[in-house]
């Protein structure tokens, strides 16, 4: 037979071990271990799932927000300075100034577990036990009389609790509702039969100033 | 693109202005005594500068010490939950200089040590897995051009003009070019769960910042980037390694990522709930608005730029779409009566800034001057009018109506709302 299959053959290996495949595998990395898994795995959903085992009150979460979080929102949650509000306004949201807290805005009580357990309190993130996030969930949530006083939130209740606002969302429908912004052709001329100055910046005054180096700290 | 060959005039333009100008133009200028800038020599003309290592990082002249970002103190608590500013004013084409680029952080920035750095990919999947920083960048590469606006950006202007500065009414945004490796390459190889739909990323600063990401997206476009404009990302850019979703919001765009965890439905975390939804005027909100619509500003003149002088003028301005890449931009300089189409230059991709120009002859008369961009799905940038009629004013997030700027007789632009 022809010896050019035997070549051919030949020359096929010599290109694989050149440029070897890039296989479909994941060609670095390694499986993380359950206890990586479990050290990082800290989120929560609306149905419950990430809650972690314990419990908290009203009572013991009162205790706690003074100690640890009313500095920064108050001691009734109103808020001190420009940071958050967490309480009140329910019933706001479609007045000319809303007042958006948990109570009135948030849609589920889990996210407020889940966001305590990463972010609070401020520059002291990860710091609260879960048993102490219950109880701070639960006083937080009786601040907006949204649970009576003698609640104690736990992993098996917390997700059935029912939020003031929770129908209050629904998904981006900007492609039907704003379809009028979708134009062939846009006006090129005469567009309006005036236009008139209806608002300053200037009248408002809250500028920083921009021509000159802003002050180091 | 096509537009961008020959400049384009702008007739109206002209024909309002043009007259007037024609005297001021600086080729009819005299000079009466010698410019001493010309006559006396300067000291950088006989002695000796700088050596090659004064500055082993290179920074800017320092007579643009003016140009840099600018926060607004009174608007939030703190500087670690805190935003500040791009000076678009000061800035032309359309790549943003990585010093420079807005930073929105919720927990300060982490100063994270790459070497300690992991990223763990968990959930439904087949295979999860830890990475380091030296693994990432043992994947094949992509390097892509894309915007990054904050869903809040203008949103101190719903109630009306507030801010004498383009810097303050637009500056959340900056674009760059980013290196990195592409999601899809990551994904395809640990087996995801037919079932799975939503991706939740997670930052390993103080924040812990999550937002969940349509798992559509993430095989679609997003990038894991270690990389900005060449360099290692910035650490308030999110060193060592930052999410990158294509036109849609910042918020999205996770600095620090240490997680991504594969799930079949949104966690709804407080940054998508309580934050990032649009709340409308019957009193329920709008979520998962990721898209950035269609936007544009001209950046000069504009209120914190020099004294215009009369006569030739450079309308410079940035637009951009999360839809696509922007197809046209017209200009007005009567408040939004009359459009002419401005001149697209640079890179005209999409899901990445455009820069376009309008040059005008101005003899001194107060102008209008507006901005309007069309993208290539057929959007257009609507009058902040329009927007108000359906979203009301307590919207906060994604205000991309048109911005005016009143060009004053003395040259000085102020931030105005016409009717």
């Amino acid at each position: 037979m022809s010896k050019y299959p035997k070549i051919i053959k030949k020359l096929f290996w010599v290109l694989l071990i050149a440029y070897p495949a890039l296989s479909a595998e994941l060609p670095v990395g390694r499986p993380p271990l359950p206890a990586e898994i479990a050290a990082w795995d800290i989120d929560v959903r609306p149905d419950g799932t990430g809650l972690p085992p314990g419990q908290g009150s009203v009572k013991l979460g009162e205790a706690l927000f003074l100690e640890r979080c009313a500095a920064c929102h108050g001691e009734f949650g109103e808020g001190a300075g420009k940071f958050p509000e967490l309480a009140g306004g329910i019933g706001s949201l479609r007045q000319d100034r809303p007042f958006k807290t948990v109570g009135s805005y948030w849609p589920n009580s889990t996210t407020a577990f889940d966001y305590i357990r990463r972010a609070m309190p401020f520059g002291q993130a990860q710091s609260l036990e879960p048993d102490q996030i219950y109880a701070l969930v639960a006083f937080i949530l009786n601040l907006n009389d949204v649970v009576a006083e003698d609640f104690v939130a736990s992993q098996a209740n917390l997700a059935k609790v029912k939020m003031p606002n929770e129908s209050g969302f629904y998904d981006d429908d900007r492609d039907a509702t704003e379809r009028g912004f979708w134009v062939a052709a846009p006006c090129m001329t005469a567009c309006k039969p005036e236009a008139k100055i209806t608002g300053r910046a200037s009248a408002v005054d809250v500028t920083p100033e921009s021509k000159t180096a802003p002050k180091m700290e | 693109m096509s537009n961008s060959s020959a400049p384009r005039t702008l007739p109206i333009a002209r024909r309002a202005l043009v007259a007037a100008a024609a005297t001021s133009f600086a080729g009819a200028a005299r000079a009466a005594t010698p410019d001493p800038a010309i006559v006396n020599l300067p000291d950088w003309s006989q002695s000796l500068g700088d050596g090659v290592q004064a500055h082993p990082y290179g920074v800017p002249s320092p007579f643009e010490k003016n140009v840099v970002r600018r926060d607004v103190e009174w608007l939030t608590a703190g500087q670690q939950s805190s935003v500040n500013f791009t000076p678009l004013h000061a800035l032309d084409g359309t790549i943003t200089p990585n010093g420079l680029c807005f930073e929105r952080h919720h927990g300060g920035v982490a100063a994270v040590d790459p070497d300690r750095h992991r990223l763990m990919i968990h959930g439904m999947v087949a295979k999860p897995v830890v990475l380091t920083m030296q693994d990432l960048k043992r994947l094949p590469r992509i390097n892509r051009i894309y915007f990054l606006e904050c869903a809040a950006n203008s949103g101190m202007e719903w109630r009306g003009a507030q801010l004498n500065g383009v810097q303050f009414t637009h500056g959340m945004i900056h674009n760059v070019q980013y290196t990195g490796v592409s999601l899809r390459t990551v994904l395809e190889a640990i087996g995801i769960d037919p079932r799975a739909k939503w991706v939740m990323a997670e930052g390993a600063d103080a924040a812990g910042l999550n937002r969940s990401i349509p798992l559509a997206k993430m095989m679609d476009d997003c990038m894991l980037a270690f990389a900005m404009n060449g360099e290692a990302l910035r650490p308030e850019q999110g060193y060592p390694l930052r999410l990158v979703v294509p036109g849609w919001q910042g918020n999205m765009w996770v600095k620090w990522l240490r997680r991504l965890k594969i799930g079949d439905a949104p966690w709804e975390t407080r940054e998508e709930t309580s934050k990032y939804t649009d709340l409308m005027p019957d009193g329920r909100a709008r979520r998962s608005t990721f898209v950035m619509d269609a936007k544009s500003v001209i950046t000069s003149p504009s209120p914190q730029t020099e004294t215009a002088p009369k006569g030739r003028m450079v309308i410079s301005g940035i637009a951009w779409s999360g839809r696509g890449a922007v197809s046209r931009v017209d200009v007005s300089l009567d408040g939004g009566r009359n459009w002419q189409a401005a001149r697209l230059d640079g890179t005209a991709d999409p899901l990445s800034l455009t820069r376009f120009y309008a040059d005008i002859d101005w003899n001194g008369q107060e102008l209008l001057l507006q901005s309007r961009a069309q993208d290539s799905s057929g959007y257009v940038q609507p009058s902040k009018a329009d927007l108000r009629k359906i979203r009301g004013v307590n919207s906060i997030y994604h205000n991309n109506g048109i911005q005016t700027w009143l060009l004053r007789a003395d040259g000085q632009c102020e931030n105005v709302e016409v009717s």
